[in-house]
């Protein structure tokens, strides 16, 4: 029997024990009705081997496209020995830290990835992960609403410029509890102030993506003065990779962001599918009582030692109940593990080169595409990503492109259709020369001839 | 034992471990210099084998399923096979875009819409979304699908949401989240629902229950029917916890008692791993009445061909929860230890689990500990009260729980649920053997005789372990989050 | 034994109120509250000006074990806070009654109708057992 190990006389020695004929007496408290006899429609169990026969064909058979999409998930080296170690068994088999003694290695990891993230930052404070990069940026709105006692405001502004994935979650999550997500426009891909009214009314934060969705650096000291001036509270959602080259959040403008928050998963964690990733959360220390999910501590022991401990814990669901700032309970720890090993074998200098190689290969990738005739840069400067804009089509291409291995990028054609027939592209440190070269290529080919390419 | 320091103590100016980065540094090419960081961020410098080794050590400081016996209550702590892990981190799976072309990514979606039939089969309920990313999670898809449900008929009255006293903390929470108001019921004496309080506290306010069954007291709520009826009675919806699905799984079916939405705990049930606190996943499923609200994305299959549903096609439903569509790693793992057991091995975990439980639970009330439901059949996991105990030598179940560490065992859970003082919740799960459960019962009587002879001892529990108590009054008065460098190193002792 | 002075005013909910010259009131939290909490590791106090109705959560006190809402245990507008807390939230532990005050309150007319004497308190206490 797979995974349990009850011999014959175990079992009956068992049930003479508990003092019942057989196991499923142990289950004479469930009504008659209610019982199955089974579950036949999930069939039989297979060995190892045929699991593994059965996944290694269907993986085999989904390929890895050359991949020249980001848009909130990016092909990035990671180090063999992140999760070489991540998934030792004492990592991978361990509880969320709740008996601090037993629980050492998971607890001092996750404040020593507190320590990164909160230097990535700039920030003073993070807390030990969230779901992903999109449920981050929404706990981080209804954190703002919370912690901001100058506004009473309900209602958070953030621009059309933030990834239009994270402002659905938002809306989802934000939704039942009556706070609302307002868009500023964009001007030439940038946030743009000036349509902004006083008959617009109060807000509790102003919610900026750096770089933003569509590839653009926003003026982030700008719209932290400005927005900081009218008493709200500055989220900066950032890329963490970026973070290594770019300005932190936390000196953004005159007094720096209030709160940074985004998806983690370039930092060591494979694409696979959109997940599992995490998203991380830091803020300035007089917030931190505000912060949803788990913090670590470090403290000293009877002893008089240094150890770490899941502190501030009486704001959180199994505490606080109904009244808890979140009901989130997950950080999503094998994640973090990952990326704070991935942190500490690059380094700062590390993560500032990856930065900079993905910034210059997207400028080589864009300078090869809009080579053909027919491609436009949309907006220039940009940083990681940038928006093209095509005279035909976008999508035949993406599926002519997919026909021979290239996920030639996102389509924005559905999320942003004033761009006219615009893409997303990426290239990150994972692309050659040669990579680039390619997609050119096909991508000239499909354009000359896409009737002929359709019919392929 | 040595504490392992800080790995920003490792740190040395300069020292770098360059095999990882481009060997070029490229230079920030044309960003304006206002854009740029001035000073490079606070991370450790340290060689390959200095990270290697420093996480190595950390690792070992832990316990975990693989080292030790982990009875912790409501957790489900059994053996995540490493086949499991070895399938979902194939290359093909991990190096898949998520916007990826669907054409490219056949053989992932095959396995999650195998992964939604064979969560129907176990649910007995006709839809099924895989995208909440933990248990919290696809409880808020669930109370927001309630929520949607009664406005889509336009009904806005229904304000509470009615939860047991036994009930896990991210209830209460959730249904605040989703705008609901609170209302708690107590347990009777047996530990089923007060039916009189319920019917009391339900109305036409009522948005719906949400329930554990069996529940968070260890025991089976018999009256699920009468439940059922009396809230459907007043136009409300059930909710299903199910974090205790191991504890019937293939011997009773949630949409069978009568519940409307169901959340699963994959980490749980379906034996993907708790990584030190996640990631989980929380797959919901419901009736058909709930069907068109379910959070997007799903996998469908059209002519033999798979691909997912959006928002676009499902204009009715509560929304994305996720930038993607979940933790699809998570659900991989699933979907292979799903595989393996089949039909037949879910009902054996649920049988063995059940077994081990009530084993358990006889050989401790043999040994003379106070059983809270002592009347009652254990479902996969029982409650001890060590009040009693508590009374007689000072020793509480906190010191309980330590000094099991002493002894090579995880703590199980304590304090939780609320409603019993001083209270142990036991779940060995299926994968313990006879002998595993018999050392752990040796453990706690020898803990108890040691309590009754000199209390302190066990007060000043544990005492193997790398760190001894902790001091969390000064962690969480003195917060110290982050490393800053100029503070003295931790060292050794 | 909590300590319940006779001649401060007592809510059900463990808040004590001192009414001061001038018609104002300071709130705390009384002794029997804080040994149910433990040590207190955080105070969350109501900003300066703000009004409040009777009942309404007005401030958190924090331990290690539990975040408790204290309700203001009459209408009225908080005029100022116990700044100290701040730093050292034990003073709530150490002195209830005196230096660990929580905030000062004016109360709306008729505000400290309703209120509990120190016996009527002690009566609820010995109820709760």
């Amino acid at each position: 029997m797979p995974f349990i190990p009850h011999t014959e006389d175990d079992v009956s020695a068992m049930l003479t024990v508990i003092g019942v004929a057989s196991i499923d007496d142990l289950f004479d408290e469930i009504p008659a009705g209610l019982n199955v006899a089974g579950l036949p429609r999930v069939g039989p169990g297979l060995s190892e081997a045929e699991i593994a026969r059965l996944m290694t064909e269907r993986a085999d058979g989904d390929g890895r496209e050359l991949c020249f999409a980001g848009a909130g998930a990016y092909d990035h080296y990671i180090p063999a020995a992140v999760w070489e170690i991540a998934t030792r068994g004492e990592y991978y088999s361990a509880y969320t830290p709740y008996q601090a003694e037993a629980s050492q290695g998971t607890l001092q990891l996750i404040y020593e990835f507190q320590s990164m993230m909160a230097g990535l930052t700039g920030l003073d404070v993070a807390n030990a992960s969230l779901y992903d990069g999109a449920t981050a940026f929404a706990e981080a709105c209804l954190m703002a609403v919370r912690a901001n006692r100058a506004s009473r405001s309900r209602r958070v502004l953030t621009t059309r410029a933030m990834s239009p994935a994270y402002r659905d979650v938002a809306r989802s999550i934000l939704g039942g509890q009556g706070v609302e997500l307002v868009e500023l426009p964009l001007t030439d891909g940038l946030t743009a102030l000036d349509a902004f009214g006083a008959e617009d009314g109060d807000f509790a934060a102003l919610a900026i993506q750096q770089p933003n969705f569509l590839g653009r650096l926003e003026a982030v000291d700008q719209l932290t003065d400005w927005a900081q001036a009218r008493k709200m509270l500055v989220i900066g959602v950032c890329h963490p990779t970026m973070l290594a080259l770019l300005k932190p959040p936390g000196a953004w403008g005159q007094a720096g962001a209030d709160i940074a928050c985004g998806e983690g998963q370039p930092l060591g964690i494979p694409l696979s599918s959109g997940g599992p990733y995490f998203g991380y959360l830091t803020c300035r220390l007089p917030l931190v009582r505000q912060m949803p999910g788990r913090v670590v501590g470090r403290t000293v022991d009877l002893d008089g030692r240094p150890g770490f401990t899941l502190t501030l814990q009486a704001r959180e669901q199994h505490i606080r109940r109904s009244r808890a700032t979140s009901n989130i309970c997950t950080n999503q720890g094998l994640m973090v593990t990952a990326a704070t090993i991935y942190m500490s074998l690059l380094g700062a200098e590390g993560l500032r080169r990856v930065a900079a190689q993905c910034h210059a290969n997207t400028r080589a990738l864009v300078t090869a595409l809009t080579g053909l005739p027919g491609v436009v840069l949309a907006f220039r400067p940009f940083c990681h990503e940038a928006v093209l804009q095509f005279d035909c089509p976008v999508a035949p291409l993406l599926e002519g492109l997919s026909r021979q291995g290239i996920l030639g990028g996102y389509d924005l054609s559905e999320d942003y259709p004033e761009l006219g027939q615009a893409l997303l592209v990426c290239a990150t440190e994972m692309r050659s020369a040669a990579d680039i070269e390619r997609y050119a290529v096909v991508l000239k080919g499909l354009m000359t001839a896409p009737l002929r390419a359709q019919g392929g | 034992m040595k504490t392992e320091p800080v790995i920003f103590e490792y740190s040395r100016p300069g020292r770098r471990a360059p095999s990882h980065a481009p060997a070029e540094a490229a230079g920030p090419g044309d960003l304006p210099a206002a854009v740029l960081r001035t000073d490079p961020p606070a991370l450790p410098e340290v060689s390959e084998l200095q990270a290697v080794r420093h996480f190595t050590r950390l690792s070992q400081l832990n316990f975990s399923i693989d080292t030790h016996f982990y009875p912790l209550g409501s957790c489900t702590m059994k053996y995540n096979p490493r086949a499991c892990n070895r399938l979902a981190m194939l290359p093909g799976f991990l190096g898949r875009h998520p916007l990826g072309a669907v054409e490219r990514g056949q053989g992932f979606l095959a396995c999650m819409h195998e992964l939604q039939e064979m969560l129907k089969a176990v649910t007995g309920m006709p839809g099924v979304s895989l995208t909440p990313m933990a248990g919290a999670q696809g409880e808020l898809a669930g109370v927001a699908m309630i929520r949607a449900y009664h406005r889509a008929r336009g009904d806005g009255a229904r304000r509470v949401v009615i939860v047991p006293d036994a009930a896990h903390g991210t209830n209460p929470a959730t249904a605040v989240m989703c705008g609901f108001e609170v209302r708690e019921i107590p347990t009777d004496p047996s530990g089923d629902v007060d039916l009189e309080a319920l019917r009391s506290a339900v109305g036409p306010d009522t948005a719906g229950i949400m329930l554990t069954n069996p529940s968070t007291l260890g025991v089976f709520e018999r009256r699920i029917g009468e439940i059922a009826a009396i809230v459907h009675g007043v136009g409300g919806l059930l909710y299903y916890d199910g974090a205790n699905l191991n504890a019937i799984l293939g011997r009773a079916l949630p949409a069978a008692m009568g519940f409307d939405v169901v959340h699963i705990n994959l980490h749980k049930t379906f034996s993907t791993p708790h990584g030190g606190g996640g990631p989980g996943a929380g797959v919901v499923a419901v009736t058909q009445r709930l069907e068109p609200f379910l959070p997007v994305p799903m996998v469908t299959c059209e002519a033999g061909r798979y691909r997912w549903l959006t928002g676009r096609e499902r204009p009715q439903s509560i929304g994305r929860l996720s930038a993607f569509m979940g933790n699809a790693g998570i659900l991989l793992r699933a979907y292979v230890y799903m595989r393996m057991l089949g039909g037949e091995g879910m009902r054996r975990v649920s049988g063995f689990a059940t077994l081990n439980a009530n084993y358990l639970m006889a050989k401790l009330r043999e040994s003379g500990f106070e059983i809270a439901f002592p009347g009652r059949r254990a479902s996969h996991e029982f409650i001890v009260s060590l009040k009693g105990l508590s009374r007689e030598t000072g020793v509480t179940a906190m010191d309980f729980a330590k000094a099991l560490l002493d002894h090579g065992y995880h703590a199980p859970t304590t304090y939780f649920p609320l409603l019993v003082p001083e209270c142990l919740l036991i779940e060995p799960t299926e994968t313990e053997s006879r002998e595993e459960l018999d050392g752990f019962v040796a453990a706690l009587v020898a803990i108890r005789d040691l309590a009754r002879r000199d209390p302190a001892q066990v007060k000043a529990a544990p005492l193997t372990t790398p760190v001894r108590r902790l001091d969390d009054v000064r962690a969480a008065r003195d917060l110290d989050l982050t490393w800053q460098s100029k503070r003295p190193a931790t060292g050794g002792a | 034994m909590a300590a319940i002075p006779g001649e401060l005013k007592y809510t059900k909910d463990h808040e004590w109120v001192r009414p001061e010259e001038g018609g104002s009131v300071v709130v705390g939290i009384t002794d029997h509250a804080q040994q149910q909490l433990g040590e207190l590791v955080f105070v969350e106090l109501p900003d300066a000006g703000r009004t409040v109705a009777a009942a309404e959560a007005c401030a958190v006190v924090e331990s290690v074990k539990a975040a408790s809402d204290v309700y203001a245990p009459l209408a009225g507008t908080v005029i100022g806070v116990n700044d100290a807390l701040d730093a050292e939230p034990g003073l709530v532990n150490r002195s209830p009654y005196g230096e660990g005050w929580l905030f000062r309150m004016q109360p709306a007319p008729g505000g400290l109708a309703g209120l509990l004497d120190a016996a009527a308190y002690q009566q609820i206490l010995e109820q709760e057992g």
